[in-house]
């Protein structure tokens, strides 16, 4: 976290979270999905991205926050992970962000649960928080050291 | 670049110069004096030597070096090129092998110990051959030897090149080379008629004609990149036909004229883009003449070694399939099928056993025939193996045919070898390589004589890349399976007064022919929405997995599709019952079922492998399994006949207007194929010596033709009959001989004495007439 740093930002409900920009492939308008059974409730599915097959997470559920209404759409962020290209199912996207380091702080300790490891700090903006999550260990299964 | 790059680059050239130092340590046994090989040794190994050392990589350098230092003596002509030299410098080769392996997996050279080995170098440096251990016969120099008469030796001809010469055998001027006979047509070019001084040009001839370098026209390209280019490429595909599509609705001549240009351009960098991934198959087959040599020593016998079409290409992966299959075969064939050289003069053949190795391209198969002239397969003693190993019943072995017998070698369990050696024998063989040749859509076949030999043939697709599967639909998502797992589909019409499916203490199963067949229902194992109720036809995909049959439960059947299969994500790895996914022709995904897996899950055997005969499986051993069911059919003249259903692959009927005469052949397309078709009552017709008129033919010709498509050890053959009539248990009532041919014995089916018939007899009569 030095300088200043780019991030893609989106919500989730009413929190505001980014991840690194460089990480970002692609952002991907709802796609039908095919589901995978007795997959991890946070895999949603398979899409087809240009003939690339591309695991879809629920980040809802990754983050363990309530699910998305029924009808709701999600949006693909699709990064890049060391096992290919993975896609992120987020409520809205929002814009690239840049900010600076000296708003950084890491999360409070009062911050606790499995979700906790996922959050590597917030940054500290003027109407708001934004989120910075990891994004290796977000597309990891819960419990599962990422790559 | 980073000392890792450089450290991968030097692993990759290495792992290419070991391949070849191989094959060129191989060429120099055989022509000890050719210097340009034993020059390209030496840059090899000078070259690990010099990088060795610039990574610090201590024992690598110390091998390398003793092995240069033994070379250059060679090269000076200090040193004649003998066995244990080459020996000697094959285990170099080994030695590197490992400390690469180990480098590669490790990242240090790890602690093998090749102070024996860099030992043994340096005596035969200082000693020459002399006080050699080697049980190899020394080449003899010859009585002229001079620097300038450095015959080469001829000793077994290279198998990689087809030398022919019209000159005699070399044996008049060299009473001193190796005893094996061999054919004169491929002997090396006979220097010993020619003078001194054409002599010394031989070894670079000879050497021209075998190492065309590649080095300088290609290029190493990593496969994942290739993988991305057969993905985009399908994309690319996808593209163009939607514009193709949308230019029908167009007129715009200039547009058109683009889009055919589009199609045309995308059709052959398809083709060529395919092409990246075919190597030829000599990439496996160069590692042979190395195993034949090392292992026909190991065993004491004399093998000449021939390859033919290295040069046939196909898919990389595949390649790497059927590595191991055909080394397990050329090892079976050295250490079993060829008899020792007393053993083979005894029973009046050469010395040396022959084996050839011939790969080529047939009808978008690769076909890999391997053949020995040794001892062949006692059909006899297989018999009773198997039935010592309790693999089939002593009443089930005695009506088998010689082709049946034959195919029980493919049993797990099975192995005739007397005693287990090093190599084989221990019956874990043939099965093994059969399923794994099976696994990537090929089949395998075997012919062998007693005493002749045999031929083992193998036909492989050409590319893995496309399988075809059938889809099913599971609680409304699509599933692929696999075909090479399908043995059949049941569609059960719900009938509320007879439930298709029968309770067994709470596990659902169905009877097949007779045979209970254990159920799986695909929504309930993968946790889904059931939606089968009582009222619903059932739809029973029989599945075969590790030679047991169950039936998956399905929702629906949608049709057979070439897929192309990618892998799940490392997300989704921990689920075994998918096999990976595959985008199906309307751009949806589609898990692909994994057939193993699945019936594990569902516990359809139990964790040992079960060695006896599996009851209904449609392979040739089956057919005299206890409880067979039988398909009746009678002839136009009349009279009841049948065959074992287990041979029967599909029923037909085709229109009579669709048969075609091909010579004196009846045929008729049948998927895309010509399938040849026999007239059962005037096949049996011809097998009696005295055939009975017949009267009306005429009303024979009704407007189709019932045919049974028979697959059984053979292509498929139509069978045309009169009318089918029934399938029908086999009924355990007495069966009675009979002496007419072509018919294996009658027995009362149904009130009717019926005949059944034996297909065999009749495609072998109809064959040869």
């Amino acid at each position: 976290m030095t300088a200043s740093h780019q991030f893609c930002t989106f919500y989730l409900g009413e929190q505001y979270f980014g991840i690194d920009v460089l990480r970002v492939q692609e952002i991907v308008r709802h796609q039908p999905m095919t589901r995978v059974p007795l997959a991890h409730p946070m895999i949603r599915g398979l899409l087809n991205l240009r003939g690339q097959i591309v695991t879809a997470i629920d980040l809802r559920c990754r983050l363990e926050l309530t699910p998305l209404a029924a009808d709701g759409e999600p949006v693909n962020i699709v990064v890049q992970t060391a096992d290919g290209a993975v896609s992120l199912l987020v409520d809205a996207i929002s814009d690239v962000l840049e900010v600076t380091a000296e708003r950084f702080e890491r999360p409070p300790e009062t911050l606790q649960g499995a979700t906790r490891d996922l959050i590597r700090g917030v940054y500290k903006l003027s109407d708001r928080l934004l989120i910075i999550l990891d994004t290796d260990l977000v597309v990891s299964l819960p419990g599962e050291a990422s790559l | 670049m980073s000392s890792n790059e450089i450290l991968r680059e030097f692993l990759l050239e290495t792992h290419e110069n070991l391949a070849l130092l191989d094959a060129d340590l191989l060429t120099l046994e055989q022509h000890p004096t050719e210097k340009h090989t034993l020059a390209q040794v030496f840059r090899t190994l000078h070259s690990v030597k010099g990088t060795a050392g610039f990574m610090g990589l201590v024992k690598l350098q110390a091998v390398a070096h003793a092995s240069e230092s033994l070379l250059s003596r060679l090269r000076g002509g200090e040193l004649q090129f003998s066995p244990s030299i080459a020996t000697a410098l094959l285990q170099v080769v080994d030695a590197i092998g490992e400390i690469l392996a180990q480098i590669e997996a490790s990242g240090d050279e790890g602690d093998g110990d090749y102070a024996p080995l860099t030992a043994e170098l340096e005596r035969l440096r200082d000693t020459g051959d002399h006080g050699t251990t080697s049980s190899l016969p020394p080449i003899s120099e010859f009585p002229t030897a001079s620097s300038v008469a450095q015959t080469p030796v001829p000793a077994e001809p290279d198998s990689t090149t087809n030398f022919s010469s019209p000159l005699p055998p070399i044996a008049v001027a060299a009473p001193v080379v190796p005893p094996a006979p061999r054919p004169p047509a491929s002997s090396p070019v006979a220097p010993v008629a020619a003078p001194p001084s054409t002599v010394e040009l031989t070894p670079e001839a000879v050497v021209e004609t075998h190492s065309p370098s590649l080095a300088d026209t290609s290029i190493r390209v990593d496969v994942n990149l290739l993988d991305n280019l057969m993905t985009l490429m399908g994309e690319l595909v996808l593209a163009r036909n939607q514009i193709l599509q949308y230019s029908l609705l167009h007129e715009d001549g200039d547009f058109l004229s683009t889009v055919q240009k589009l199609n045309l351009l995308t059709t052959q960098l398809q083709a060529s883009v395919m092409k990246t991934r075919m190597q030829p198959i000599g990439n496996v087959l160069g590692k042979f003449p190395r195993i034949v040599r090392d292992l026909a020593l190991a065993c004491g016998k004399q093998v000449h070694f021939e390859m033919e079409g290295q040069e046939t290409e196909l898919d990389k992966t595949l390649l790497e399939a059927i590595r191991d299959p055909l080394t397990h075969l050329v090892r079976n064939a050295v250490d079993h099928g060829i008899e020792p050289p007393d053993v083979r003069l005894a029973r009046g053949k050469s010395a040396a056993g022959r084996l050839r190795v011939l790969a080529s391209h047939e009808g978008g198969k690769v076909i890999v025939e391997i053949s020995d002239d040794g001892g062949g397969i006692d059909v006899a003693r297989v018999r009773d193996k198997a039935v010592q190993a309790n693999l089939v019943t002593p009443e089930a072995a005695s009506r088998m045919s010689r082709q049946e017998l034959l195919q029980l070698i493919f049993l797990p369990g099975f192995s005739t070898a007397e005693q287990v050696t090093q190599f084989s024998g221990r019956g874990v063989g043939m099965d093994v390589v059969r399923t794994r040749i099976e696994k990537i859509g090929g089949t395998i076949d075997l012919e062998s004589h007693a005493g002749q030999g045999t031929i083992l043939r193998a036909k492989i697709p050409l590319t893995l890349a496309i399988i075809p599967a059938l889809i099913i639909v599971s609680d409304g998502d699509r599933y692929a399976i696999p075909q090479v797992s399908l043995l059949e589909l049941v569609w059960l019409q719900s009938d509320p007064a007879k439930p298709a499916i029968e309770w067994l203490h709470g596990v659902p199963v169905y009877r097949l022919r007779g045979t209970l067949l254990p159920l799986v229902f695909l929504n309930e194992l993968l946790q889904l929405e059931a939606s089968t109720s009582a009222e619903q036809d059932v739809i029973i995909v029989v599945l075969q997995a590790d030679e047991r049959p169950f039936g998956l439960v399905v929702d629906g059947i949608r049709d057979t599709e070439e897929i192309v299969v990618k892998p799940l994500q490392k997300q989704l790895k921990g689920i075994p019952v998918f096999a990976g996914a595959a985008i199906m022709g309307d751009g949806r995904v589609a898990l692909v079922l994994e057939v193993l897996n699945l019936a594990q899950r569902a516990n359809v055997f139990s964790g040992t492998k079960s060695r006896a005969l599996p009851q209904q499986q449609r392979s040739p051993h089956a057919s005299t399994a206890e409880s067979e069911s039988l398909l009746l059919f009678a002839l136009d003249a009349g009279g009841q006949m049948a065959i074992p259903l287990s041979q029967v692959a599909r029923l037909e009927e085709f229109p009579r207007t669709q048969l075609e005469n091909l010579g004196r052949r009846q045929v008729v397309q049948y998927r895309g194929e010509l399938l040849p078709l026999i007239d059962v009552s005037r096949a049996i017709d011809r097998l009696q010596i005295d055939p009975p008129q017949r009267g009306d033919r005429s009303k024979r010709m009704g407007a189709t033709v019932p045919v049974i498509v028979y697959t059984h050890a053979t292509d498929p053959v139509g069978l045309m009959v009169g009318k089918l009539l029934n399938i029908v248990p086999e009924p355990s009532s007495a069966r009675s001989q009979t002496n007419r041919p072509g018919v294996l014995f009658t027995a009362v089916v149904q009130e009717k004495v019926t005949e059944i018939i034996d297909v065999p007899a009749l495609l072998a009569s109809s064959n040869h007439s």
